[in-house]
């Protein structure tokens, strides 16, 4: 179980806010930290792994305490046994593959372990290779391996696929599943995309101004329960369309895009770029043929 | 024409040693300016560039009275059997002191340039300070640490007015090659100073050449 109470002033692009967080994690869940940017999701993330200190606090970890600032106890980030996955992949750029995994192995047992997990996340034959030679997708392969061969307590997931493509998104989506399924590390995925929340985790809490505003399952926070659609899905707005007295909106929904039609009222305080989950109540598909 | 090689070997020991203290002194200092979060580090910055702005015969001076057996720390010394002033030792403390800067900023601007995100992952992965100097941060900075080599190096060969306040001009034992030109020059022995100048020019060049070339072809390795 993590318990964690804090407090840390941020500095955001408003000015001064306060982040203020208290919150429960069951050990082995999955769960996301969703939030705009500047919402304090990634000094969530520094402050758990030790890297930003907050003004006053308390966390706990399996039972271990990692930082209380009334007994001036704060465990240095190395002994926090903890993943950390960025945005910007951190790989090191002077190790081949298999050096920068082999510099994460604490010890033997780890680096006997190596061959196994290269091949399960399809790196075979890139061992030797410089992180600047293969592809964003690999590289946040590698760098997952990296934080997961050590065996660490929590993994923290500080938006790891927002660089890249959709495909390798989607593909690198299931390697999380698949290494989360296998480990059942507790980890907590921090993120702005809406269909990755839905698609992870079981949880999320939504940050908004420093503050937790809403949290459950992705369904309970993000669907308003008086929709009770057959088909929902979240997409992005990628284009506004006046079409005399109706509004066609192109959503971009997974790989495809489709139109919908909306009212002036339905599209009140949406822009391009704003997600959105469209539902369709009594709605009978034919299905025409198998893909 | 009268020539004697010793001057010129006894440059490049002088430079030899110096420059090894200085990589020993010059990674640490740079080390602690750059991560250290000692409001008074700027002083100690301060310090290490004053070689820069200062005429070398100031800091020669300094050390002349600060090692003359008349005062506490020479006599001290004198007492112990070492001798500072007028010696080879005297010209290796006053060499380090004075190019100090040229081998400390480039590494400082070298880790002062490492991506913070590279040292927080290694940290994240359980290393240490140590580790993550040794295994990440230094192979990485290796342009950085050969330019503060290479330039302690070369402005130690091309050292005067420290060496001649502290070391005199001593044949074997502290006349380095500046000292010997100026000496023939005095002497009105134009052929051998020129001899002197020039082996100075050419091997100064070659160990720039050398340099240019070799960062040119590290800086392509990432």
């Amino acid at each position: 179980m993590i318990k964690l109470r804090f407090k840390k002033e941020m500095q955001t692009p408003r000015g001064k806010e306060l982040l203020d967080l208290d919150l429960s994690i069951p050990s082995g869940e999955f769960i996301t930290v969703f939030g705009e940017s500047g919402a304090g999701k990634t000094t969530f993330l520094r402050i758990l792994a030790g890297l930003t200190q907050p003004q006053e606090g308390f966390i706990e970890v399996d039972g271990e305490i990692w930082f209380d600032s009334l007994n001036r106890i704060n465990r240095p980030v190395q002994q926090r046994k903890i993943g950390v996955v960025f945005q910007e992949n951190n790989l090191f750029p002077h190790m081949t593959v298999r050096e920068n995994l082999e510099y994460s192995c604490g010890d033997k047992s780890a680096l006997g372990t190596i061959d196994e997990w290269i091949i399960a996340m399809g790196l075979k034959g890139l061992e030797s290779q410089k992180p600047d030679k293969i592809s964003g997708g690999q590289k946040q392969r590698v760098a997952l391996i990296r934080a997961l061969i050590r065996q660490p307590k929590v993994l923290l997931l500080d938006e790891p696929l927002s660089d890249l493509d959709m495909h390798s998104r989607l593909n690198l989506q299931d390697e999380i599943i698949k290494v989360y399924q296998k480990t059942r590390t507790t980890t907590i995925l921090v993120s702005h995309d809406l269909s990755e929340v839905f698609k992870l985790s079981k949880k999320v809490f939504v940050i908004d101004h420093g503050k937790i505003t809403k949290s459950g399952s992705p369904q309970e926070v993000f669907v308003n329960n008086d929709v009770s659609g057959k088909f929902k899905f979240t997409g992005e707005i990628i284009e506004i369309h006046k079409d005399g007295v109706i509004n066609i909106l192109t959503l971009s929904i997974g790989n495809n895009v489709t139109k919908v039609a909306a009212s002036d009222e339905e599209i009140a305080g949406l822009t391009i770029g704003s997600k959105v989950i469209i539902a369709a109540k009594a709605f009978n598909p034919l299905i025409l043929s198998r893909l | 024409m009268h020539y004697d090689l010793q001057p010129l070997l006894l440059t490049f020991r002088l430079a030899l040693v110096v420059t090894v203290i200085l990589f020993a002194l010059g990674l640490p200092i740079a080390y602690w300016i750059v991560f250290s979060r000692n409001r008074f580090k700027y002083i100690v910055e301060t310090l290490v560039s004053m070689p820069l702005v200062l005429p070398p015969t100031v800091i020669g001076f300094y050390l002349l009275i600060a090692f003359s057996p008349k005062y506490f720390l020479g006599h001290f010394l004198g007492s112990l059997g070492v001798r500072v002033v007028f010696s080879f030792t005297g010209l290796v403390i006053g060499s380090v002191l004075f190019s100090l800067p040229f081998m400390v900023n480039p590494i400082k601007a070298g880790l002062q340039n490492f991506p913070l995100a590279l040292i927080e992952e290694s940290f994240c992965l359980g290393k240490s300070s140590w580790d993550t100097l040794r295994s990440v941060i230094l192979p990485n900075i290796r342009p950085a640490l050969l330019t503060g080599i290479v330039m302690a190096f070369a402005h130690t060969i091309g050292e005067f007015g420290v060496v001649l306040m502290i070391g005199g001009n001593i044949p074997k034992e502290t006349r380095l090659a500046s000292i010997a030109i100026y000496n023939e020059v005095e002497a009105l022995n134009y052929d051998t100073a020129g001899l002197y100048a020039l082996i100075l020019v050419i091997i100064s060049f070659c160990i720039l050449l050398a340099f240019y070339y070799l960062n040119r072809k590290r800086l392509n390795i990432f």
